[in-house]
């Protein structure tokens, strides 16, 4: 077979390119994994049912405590997004790696970078999801009032996706197995949702504790988003949450490009 | 260089820290052949393959696979290769065919979908989730995502490392319908019988270096040493090795017949690939 022949319909399909469209490949690959994320029970779960049913729970609880609410549903919403994306990311990468998922896609024509584009956007999806959810259940179920800063919330919801996903992205480098993926996963997400105020006020969070959950992403995210959704102080604001979250952000890219390896280290 | 030449490796060295895991080895492939990279585990079989798939950066050499250098891994190169790795992660929750066809979609000029699970021999289990395929139908589902970009070069890494008999031979037919697609393939192995039974040519390694290159049969006859074997009268086995059997032949029979005895069981071998396989990569002293 001569190359002449195998160029020439390809030179009808795209005649400007001599590869699958970036966009074509990078859609595909975000409705493949749309359609695996539903399909696989556990992740459906944790990653998605997980934050509704603590919703539902310390809504049910607070129900006439209109305070107490205020201060749970930003506090839900934050943590819907740390667990679609941190939680998801760094699960997720990990079995790809080990498994050899990934180094199988790396052998194929898809881009790298149209490969990873679908798999952020199937965790994009999972939060602008939830966040959509918990705020309709904040209005129509609790009685709070509807976002006062649509914006702010849109910035803080966008800042925090992107820092708590390069964090994941950068944890699932540390995790040697997938295995203990959920106890690395866990030991990182369970304190930083306890001690960031997403049950109660983070003001009664105990001095160190609180100490440290001032320095960590997830307080800051929870405070812009009470903000734009509560007190509607918008992003003016929260000028040092911005900060914080800026900063892990940088942090959590960094890492997550430096460290990535597209096969398991023990092969 | 001529357009006959699928895969071009000169002076390739591969260095992992301190350990030389590829010492400067020099091979062709020619377009539609199927040539095995054959040799004991460590020989630096799998470093090789994959720094022809892309997978690893070499330290030194010049490669070219379809004409192209495959350590920046251009797509143009991707889209003409197809690579089965020694172990590689499948989507769990997709079916064959979802798989399969997904896989197409990566590629420019797909084959088609259905005649590829066909060929691959996974029309049975076409609806089932690939978690819940044996070891051999994720072996065959392997080939089926390396065949359907329609590659004009297929890698195989240990094939059928862990096989059973049976699925061995099914999976060399396998093999040699890639051939008769009119592709190209470079199989690693360390199944002597299996490099024998698939390659056009072999090339043995050791150590990171190529021993001898040539097909299965030169390799054995290159040797160029024959084995003469009979027994005596006694029953006694008697075992002479020559460059020149005729000589020998001619020696030994005139003294028989000189002393009017037989030799009973006379035959003359050439060194298997076989022997030679084992004669190269013996351990020193061993």
């Amino acid at each position: 077979m001569s190359d002449h022949a195998l160029e020439e319909p390809v030179r009808r399909a795209h005649p400007q390119s001599t590869a699958v469209p970036w966009h074509q490949a990078a859609w595909r690959q975000y409705r493949l994994e749309r359609k695996m994320f539903w399909r696989n029970p556990s992740a459906a779960f944790f990653n998605f049912l997980l934050p509704l049913l603590f919703l539902a729970l310390f809504g049910a609880i607070f129900s006439d405590q209109e305070a107490d609410l205020q201060v749970l549903v930003p506090g839900i919403a934050g943590m819907a997004v740390m667990s679609t994306t941190f939680s998801a990311l760094a699960m997720t990468l990990t079995y790809l790696r080990e498994s050899g998922v990934l180094k199988r896609v790396r052998g194929t024509p898809l881009p790298t970078s149209a490969y990873l584009a679908g798999l952020a956007g199937n965790a994009i999806a999972n939060t602008a999801l939830q966040v959509g959810l918990i705020t309709i259940a904040g209005s129509l179920v609790f009685g709070l009032e509807w976002p006062r800063d649509w914006g702010a919330l849109a910035v803080f919801v966008a800042l925090g996706v992107t820092c708590f996903a390069s964090l994941g992205v950068a944890l699932s480098h540390a995790i040697p197995n997938f295995d203990s993926a959920p106890a690395y996963v866990n030991a990182a997400f369970l304190p930083v949702i306890f001690i960031s105020g997403v049950f109660y006020d983070a003001q009664q969070v105990p001095g160190f504790l609180g100490a440290i959950a001032e320095v960590l992403p997830l307080k800051h995210l929870i405070d812009g988003l009470s903000g734009a959704m509560v007190t509607g102080e918008g992003l003016s604001g929260h000028a040092s949450a911005l900060l914080v979250l800026g900063l892990w952000t940088a942090g959590g890219l960094v890492l997550a490009v430096r460290g990535f390896s597209w096969e398991s280290r023990n092969a | 260089m001529t357009s006959d030449v699928a895969i071009e490796v000169e002076d390739l060295r591969k260095d992992y820290g301190e350990h030389r895991a590829v010492r400067g080895i020099s091979f062709n492939v020619r377009r539609g052949e199927i040539f095995g990279l054959l040799g004991p585990n460590g020989a630096g079989k799998t470093t090789t393959v994959e720094i022809l798939e892309g997978y690893r950066e070499r330290t030194a050499g010049r490669v070219a696979v379809l004409g192209m250098d495959p350590g920046p891994r251009p797509i143009a190169l991707r889209e003409r290769i197809g690579i089965v790795l020694q172990s590689s992660g499948l989507y769990r929750h997709l079916t064959v065919r979802e798989a399969v066809s997904h896989w197409a979609g990566l590629y420019r000029t797909p084959r088609d979908v259905a005649e590829t699970i066909a060929l691959s021999g996974l029309e049975a289990a076409a609806g089932q989730r690939t978690v819940t395929l044996s070891g051999g139908q994720q072996r065959r589902l392997d080939f089926a995502l390396a065949l359907i970009g329609d590659p004009e070069l297929v890698f195989l890494d240990e094939p059928t490392t862990g096989f059973d008999p049976a699925a061995r031979r099914q999976a060399w037919v396998a093999v040699r319908s890639l051939q008769e697609l009119g592709k190209t393939v470079l199989l690693t192995t360390h199944y002597l019988d299996e490099a024998q039974a698939l390659a056009d040519r072999v090339a043995i390694i050791k150590e990171g270096a190529i021993l001898a290159v040539g097909a299965p049969r030169e390799l054995g006859a290159g040797a160029r040493r024959y084995r003469v074997t009979w027994h005596d009268a006694a029953g006694e086995a008697h075992e002479r090795e020559t460059e020149d059997p005729t000589a020998l032949l001619h020696e030994l029979t005139g003294k028989a017949l000189a002393r009017d005895e037989q030799l009973y069981d006379l035959s003359v071998t050439q060194p298997s690939l076989e022997d030679v396989y084992l004669e190269l990569t013996a351990e020193p002293g061993g």
